[in-house]
């Protein structure tokens, strides 16, 4: 099994972070991985990318150019790697943001409203995890325990009480029935 | 020992404070900046030095004071800054102290871009700064590889009491994998010899110095490190082959481009194509033997770098003409994919058939 | 029969390669009787310049290191920070110091790096053959000023210890000089005083010790002796511009000038 894996959308929203909670759920089950950021002059708000490659086999080019799965968190990403995406791969996108049609058949959508999923649920910031939390359900490619060890690793003493937060959010996106 | 998820830039620190790496002088620059940031906040918990000195410039003499005390010292920069460095590591070279000098390339002429590549290759194989003298250039092409690197460019520089290179590139540095840190000796070379340390009125005085006022004096200083230099090419030279054995057609990469040759050849070995890939881990020294095993059954040879064509250089010289080299490259910083590779590998192909 | 002069041992015992009159000997000789009397010979590192005083290393007796040109205070700052338990110190000139060296010079000033610096200053590169040197006097004729050095064109000298005097990493700025018994024994106090400083990890410590270069200035000996009272101090004032013991950092204070 090897899952390349991309996730696009604006510095500040969360991709990094994103990836790097699946390459350490990756590290937790003994799995071959990298994870490769795409990086700018800019801190904030500039285009962002990052490429999470899963494997049993070592891993060659780290950099993810024809993803299995897609997590685009804006419209730009939406638009620049869904025609990239591998036949039979999946996308996943935050609908709030993304007003593009759905037009390839070779591939399945799964458009999330996650924006306005993470507002309504008092989830500032939280659409990355709730598309993650998606992602992981139609994949099943780790167990929400795996997750919760790779939130605890990754989130530093002083910001432990959002990991039940990021936990509720990967439950939220998890549960979402796209139309 | 249990494995972690780190930046090579990051590792490549960690590796450094393990392998006894007590001083370190730098100045900021993209993309090696975690690889500082990393030893300003662990080199005082651990008993060593950060400093960041005014300018490359200084960073360097820096290293070569802490080098020249028989201290394990080191210093990194991305491509501009080490043409900045070249001064000082033509000094260090010539007054023979040992250090670790890391370089993540970027994008060049000039300013360049941030993105990785692998321009610097002429720079570190053959023109570091003036005078005859030469570094051991080490080229990882993972995580893994340049924590396990770091230690050995450690010792080689001590054994041979020469400056090292570790030659990683914005892509390495920058991305994640898993690493473990094997248990590293804390023996360090004897430097007792040589290092400015103070005499304790025990011993004549130490002098570390590169000028040698008569033409005799300095060609033999000269003529003995070549005699090391040799000593090197024959003993130090490393390299990894894959796929070789029966290889019609033979990539050759090194660093992070080697990663996407991978791809690529086991992309064409699944459509049949017989080709291997020959990747040199010492730059300096060129691994000539290692090649020429490499590529003993093949019909042509691809040299395929994230620049303009550097290392092609050193492959033919190595096969002495006697195979055809072509040569694909990507540069200012834009990554080769394993596709564009695969596609010259058939274009090879083809041309055999 | 009492001995009542002799080399110091932390001096090699070897003959020097400066020009007659040259006034790096003494100053030489008084860094090394410093050394001695301090008895630090054998935990001193120094650090040599280029220019005129290269070959200080075959001259004092302790480890020697060789930096390149200007570089001496990084170079030290190498060696002080990766053993501290060493007293280090750099010996330069004007050209060194003051023109290629000095973002390094500043830049370990501001630091407080604990380390002395023995700044010899005589206004001319010596070694390449008397071009004009930063610290070279207004009109002051010169192979690279042959007119005489025109502030409009070249620029005006660099006042190193008034400069240095202004930053916090300084422990010490003193300018001095060796033309007269008096001057040079104030000159081996300040040494002293320097890798004291050090001793006591006060900080960055700087010598200017005014010199004179009779090959280049194209005087005798004597003639340079003058001319350095005459030309040189009014120019460059003698004094400490800085002591983080008396706290003189005024410029008041300075006016004293000429008679320390």
């Amino acid at each position: 099994m090897t899952y390349e894996i991309l996730l696009a959308g604006f510095g500040g929203q969360g991709v990094l972070f994103a990836g790097k909670l699946l390459a350490y759920c990756a590290l937790f089950e003994n799995k071959e991985i990298s994870w490769l950021p795409s990086y700018g002059p800019e801190m904030r708000g500039g285009k962002c990318n990052c490429s999470v490659c899963i494997s049993d086999e070592p891993i060659g080019s780290p950099k993810v150019m024809e993803p299995d799965l897609l997590i685009a968190l804006n419209g730009p990403s939406f638009d620049a790697f869904v025609p990239t995406v591998k036949k039979g791969g999946k996308v996943f996108a935050d609908s709030s943001l993304i007003d593009a049609p759905c037009t390839r058949d070779d591939i399945d959508y799964f458009m999330v409203p996650a924006t306005q999923l993470a507002d309504d649920n008092d989830l500032l910031k939280g659409s990355n995890i709730i598309l993650l939390g998606k992602l992981l359900g139609e994949t099943g490619l780790f167990s929400m325990d795996t997750v919760r060890k790779a939130l605890e690793k990754n989130t530093p003493a002083k910001r432990a009480h959002t990991i039940d937060n990021n936990m509720r959010a990967l439950g939220i996106g998890a549960a979402y029935e796209c139309k | 020992m249990e494995k972690v998820l780190m930046k090579g830039n990051e590792a490549l620190a960690e590796a450094a404070i393990r392998a006894g790496c007590k001083c370190f002088f730098g100045y900021p620059i993209t993309p090696q900046t975690e690889l500082s940031e990393y030893l300003s906040k662990q080199m005082p918990k651990r008993g060593g030095v950060f400093l960041q000195a005014e300018s490359e410039v200084a960073a360097i003499n820096m290293v070569l004071g802490g080098a020249a005390t028989g201290t394990r010292v080191m210093t990194s920069s991305s491509s501009p800054g080490i043409s900045l460095k070249s001064e000082g590591i033509s000094y260090i070279a010539g007054s023979d102290v040992p250090c670790l000098i890391v370089n993540v390339e970027r994008g060049g002429p000039g300013l360049g871009s941030i993105q990785p590549s692998q321009q610097d290759y002429w720079q570190a194989t053959k023109g570091l700064g003036h005078g005859d003298f030469r570094l051991i250039i080490l080229a990882p092409n993972s995580v893994q590889e340049v924590v396990n690197l770091v230690v050995r460019a450690f010792d080689l520089g001590e054994k041979y009491r020469m400056p090292v290179m570790l030659l990683s590139d914005g892509l390495l540095g920058q991305m994640m994998e898993p690493v473990e840190f094997p248990e590293i000796s804390d023996k360090q070379a004897d430097k007792s010899s040589w290092a400015a340390t103070g005499t304790k009125m025990e011993r004549e005085h130490h002098i570390v110095n590169s000028l040698y006022i008569e033409a005799n004096d300095l060609e033999e200083q000269v003529v003995k490190r070549y005699e090391k230099y040799a000593k090197i090419e024959e003993t130090e030279s490393d390299a990894e082959l894959y796929l070789c054995d029966d290889a019609e057609i033979v990539v050759t990469a090194f660093g992070a481009t080697s990663r996407i040759v991978k791809s690529a050849v086991n992309k064409a070995r699944a459509e049949g194509i017989k080709v291997g890939m020959f990747r040199p881990i010492t730059l300096w020294p060129f691994p000539k033997k290692q090649l020429l095993d490499a590529t003993k059954n093949a019909k042509n040879v691809l040299s395929v770098e994230m620049n303009m064509g550097q290392m092609v250089d050193d492959v033919k010289l190595a096969l002495d003409c006697k195979l055809p080299v072509a040569f694909f490259g990507r540069t200012g910083g834009v990554i080769p994919t394993p596709n564009e590779v695969l596609a010259e590998i058939k274009k090879l192909n083809g041309g055999v058939q | 029969m009492a001995v009542v002069f002799e080399r110091p041992k932390s001096l090699c015992d070897v003959r020097l390669h400066y020009c007659a009159g040259c006034t790096h000997g003494i100053i030489h000789r008084l860094v090394a009787e410093v050394i001695d009397e301090m008895g630090i010979e054998g935990t001193t590192v120094g650090v040599c310049p280029v220019g005129c005083s290269v070959f200080a290393y075959n001259y004092f007796n302790c480890d020697m290191i060789e930096a390149p040109h200007g570089r001496a205070p990084a170079v030290a700052t190498g060696v002080k920070r990766a053993r501290p338990d060493l007293n280090v110190f750099t010996y330069q000139g004007d050209g060194d110091l003051a023109a290629i060296g000095t973002a390094e010079t500043v830049h370990a000033a501001t630091r407080g790096e604990n380390i002395a610096i023995i700044f010899v200053n005589n206004g001319t590169y010596g070694m390449t053959g008397g071009q004009m040197a930063p610290t070279t006097l207004p009109g002051q004729v010169t192979t690279t000023s042959p007119y005489g050095r025109n502030p409009k064109t070249a620029g005006y000298p660099v006042h190193v210890c008034e400069m240095l005097s202004t930053l916090d990493g300084v422990a010490l700025a003193t300018r001095t000089a060796v033309d007269t018994v008096p001057h040079i024994r104030e000159t081996k106090k300040m040494i002293r005083k320097a890798f004291e400083n050090q001793r006591d990890g006060k900080g960055f410590s700087i010598v200017e010790v005014l010199s004179t270069c009779p090959s280049n200035w194209g005087l005798t000996p004597k003639e340079c002796i003058k001319r350095l009272q005459e030309e040189c101090m009014p120019y460059y004032p003698l004094g400490v511009y800085k002591d983080v013991d008396t706290n003189v950092a005024n410029a008041e204070l300075l006016k004293m000038g000429g008679a320390i």
